[in-house]
């Protein structure tokens, strides 16, 4: 099953800042969103997961196939690693933590406050969530942040491990990842001219 | 499911503050009301069961904001959206885990305020059950409250203006099983109306609870 | 042809720009003739002498007051369902109005109840359920102006609406159990009953509910038009944010 998206034009704040992306993410594929600051990768990534409605255009995906790695990572401070991961487990519905621990090398942290964690441990747990959702297609909002070079080649090395394994991944970054590889998108060329006004298809832009 | 609950009743103990504070804030009312209304028995007896159902209400109000607060701001909320569990399936759960924290202490600590308050000896089993039914009311309209609030930088007093308006129908007829009670009179109709409250928005407020989170994650 | 044409928001502005002129003379015409004739030109009640007079200014308002929330609550729905920008800021526009129209009947029947029942206020149900009224639209108003995305403020107030009404139906009700009440029952359209509307009254009383009514559209269309002009001054706004 493919990922595909068509004509698709997302808006932030009202004001629609990409318009027309298409792409295709088959099983197996990463690829790297690329974009300067403010063009819209985040509000394209929400889009894709469900959160937000899009302008114009279709998401196609096999349905509860997306996990969406965000900024925050959701995590509870007051809850151990261990705590924190097997919750998200129990949402998803999946069994067993304790490939994602090791995998995201936290096994020694296992009990430890979330709140005692440092921000790279976090990140990492945060990483080792989408290994417990158990989904194939993983959109991922600047997954690097505060991850040190040990973890980063670590966190490829899960990614590498993903695609063999028939997954596949959308990745917002700005640092390379070491994955050759991913295909790069540009979002450059997508920038919404003109300032289409986010009207939800009806014939009412105030303008 | 069953995890999401285990996890906030978890936060709530360790985090502290779910328990206590609405309880101590009840306690402040029981004591506050006879402080600035005089000691006479006969006045008390007659104002208690409208004073804990007041206090009962604020007390339920004070954590509110707290059901999807917290889990907006570091993300979780986001990422139970798109979870594979429903998020009208989340949102009664949370309401029913802040039943359970805040709700049911105060079912529980009711009677002995009721000593302090003077209530007379028939109206405590009232008092009791008539939280009981109330309070689950309480939260489920509560969480709808939050959850229209849920983005909102100082949504707190916002918080309250808009919950304590929905908060009247509970209020008068709970007080009304305890007053009735206490006077040895027929309580069923006000006792209906309140369970019949309590669990329409039971069922009913969950859909426009996630449909405002959903509004406010996009 | 349809009636949704008139969801276009140049369209509405159009066609409010052609109404008013007519509609907002038309609204002072009856409100002042209705007003004038009743203050000085029917006889005193036996009982209640000349304060049955504020009758000409309390009945209207209460009518509107809850009558302002039902078209809010139908603007609401539109919007929900359809999605009509004009829809919803006419909702928007509406609750000033039906605040003030609340507050009016609030101010008028404390000073009518005063001679009448001897005391400024009394935890009557009808009293009681528009004092709860002006509580809903508080919240109502206080939500439009606390969300800065204009369309997530639309969306949550149309939702705290239509929940609203639900529990304000339910406090009415409540409210009519937990206390039975001095207020009398409106007697406007009781015709033959033993304590009816003295017909002296009838038509200065029917002149101020048309005048009230019309007014309020009149009010509405310019709240609206208003809002409209603030939604397209933003998104020129935020265009020229963008292309800059």
């Amino acid at each position: 099953m493919e990922f595909v998206i068509e004509d698709l034009a997302v808006a932030r704040g009202g004001v629609c800042v990409l318009e027309g992306v298409r792409l295709a993410l088959s099983p197996g594929q990463a690829v790297i969103l690329r974009g300067a600051n403010g063009i819209g990768k985040t509000t394209l990534l929400r889009t894709l997961a469900g959160l937000q409605p899009a302008l114009r255009g279709t998401i196609t995906a096999p349905p509860e196939s997306i996990a969406y790695g965000a900024h925050a990572d959701g995590l509870k401070s007051v809850l151990t690693v261990e705590e924190n991961l097997a919750f998200w487990a129990a949402i998803h519905g999946t069994s067993g933590i304790e490939p994602a621990l090791v995998r995201m090398n936290l096994a020694d942290l296992r009990d430890r406050r979330a709140a005692n964690l440092s921000a790279g441990q976090k990140r990492r747990l945060g990483l080792a969530r989408l290994l417990v959702s158990g989904r194939p297609y993983w959109l991922l909002d600047e997954p690097t942040v505060s991850l040190d070079t040990a973890s980063v080649a670590l966190f490829a090395d899960v990614l590498r491990d993903h695609l063999a394994a028939g997954g596949a991944a959308l990745i917002a970054t700005h640092i390379d990842l070491g994955l050759p590889e991913a295909r790069v998108l540009d979002l450059s060329p997508f920038k919404a001219r003109g300032g289409v006004i986010a009207s939800r298809g009806f014939d009412e832009a105030f303008l | 499911m069953i995890a999401l609950l285990i996890r906030d009743l978890r936060l709530a103990l360790r985090a502290g503050g779910g328990f206590g504070l609405g309880l101590a804030f009840f306690l402040l009312v029981a004591v506050l009301v006879p402080l600035g209304v005089g000691p006479e028995g006969t006045t008390l007896a007659k104002i208690a069961p409208g004073v804990l159902w007041v206090g009962a209400l604020l007390a339920c109000l004070l954590s509110l904001d707290r059901i999807f607060a917290l889990d907006f701001e570091d993300g979780t909320l986001d990422l139970l959206a798109t979870a594979p569990i429903p998020l009208e399936g989340v949102v009664a759960i949370k309401a029913f885990a802040h039943w359970l924290v805040t709700g049911l202490p105060l079912v529980l600590a009711a009677p002995v305020l009721g000593v302090l308050l003077h209530l007379p000896q028939a109206g405590y089993g009232w008092l009791v059950l008539s939280l009981l039914l109330g309070t689950p009311g309480l939260s489920a309209i509560g969480a709808f409250g939050a959850a229209l609030t849920v983005g909102l930088k100082r949504g707190g007093l916002l918080l309250s203006l808009l919950v304590l308006p929905l908060y009247v129908p509970t209020l008068i007829f709970g007080a009304e099983v305890v007053k009735r009670g206490a006077a040895g009179m027929a309580v069923e109709v006000p006792l209906l109306l309140l369970a019949g409250i309590t669990l329409g928005a039971q069922a009913a407020l969950p859909f426009a609870s996630a449909l405002a989170l959903r509004i406010n994650l996009r | 042809m349809s009636i949704w044409e008139y969801a276009n928001p140049k369209k509405f502005i159009e066609t409010a720009g052609r109404i008013l002129p007519v509609l907002l003379p038309l609204a002072m015409g009856f409100l002042l003739i209705g007003l004038v004739w009743g203050f000085f030109f029917t006889p005193e009640d036996y009982k209640q002498g000349a304060t049955v007079k504020i009758m000409f200014l309390h009945v209207p308002a209460a009518m509107m007051a809850i009558n302002a929330w039902g078209m809010m609550l139908v603007a609401s729905l539109i919007w929900i369902i359809r999605r009509h920008h004009v829809s919803a800021l006419a909702a928007r526009a509406a609750a000033p109005v039906g605040l003030t129209f609340t507050l009016i009947a609030l101010v008028t029947g404390a000073l009518w109840g005063q001679p009448m029942w001897g005391t400024w206020w009394e935890w009557d149900p009808r009293l009681t359920s528009f004092l709860i009224l002006l509580l809903f639209y508080l919240g109502y108003i206080a939500l439009w102006q606390a969300v800065e995305n204009p369309d997530t403020a639309a969306d949550l107030t149309g939702l705290l609406c239509v929940v609203g009404s639900v529990f304000a139906l339910l406090s009415r009700y409540a409210v009519k159990f937990w206390n039975q009440g001095l207020h009398q029952d409106s007697t406007i359209l009781k015709v033959g009953e033993k304590d009816p509307l003295d017909p002296a009254y009838y038509w200065p009383l029917i002149f101020c509910l048309i005048g009230i009514v019309l007014l309020f559209l009149a009010l509405v269309l310019i709240g609206t038009v208003t809002e409209i002009r603030l939604r397209r001054l933003a998104v020129i706004e935020a265009r020229e944010r963008q292309e800059a």
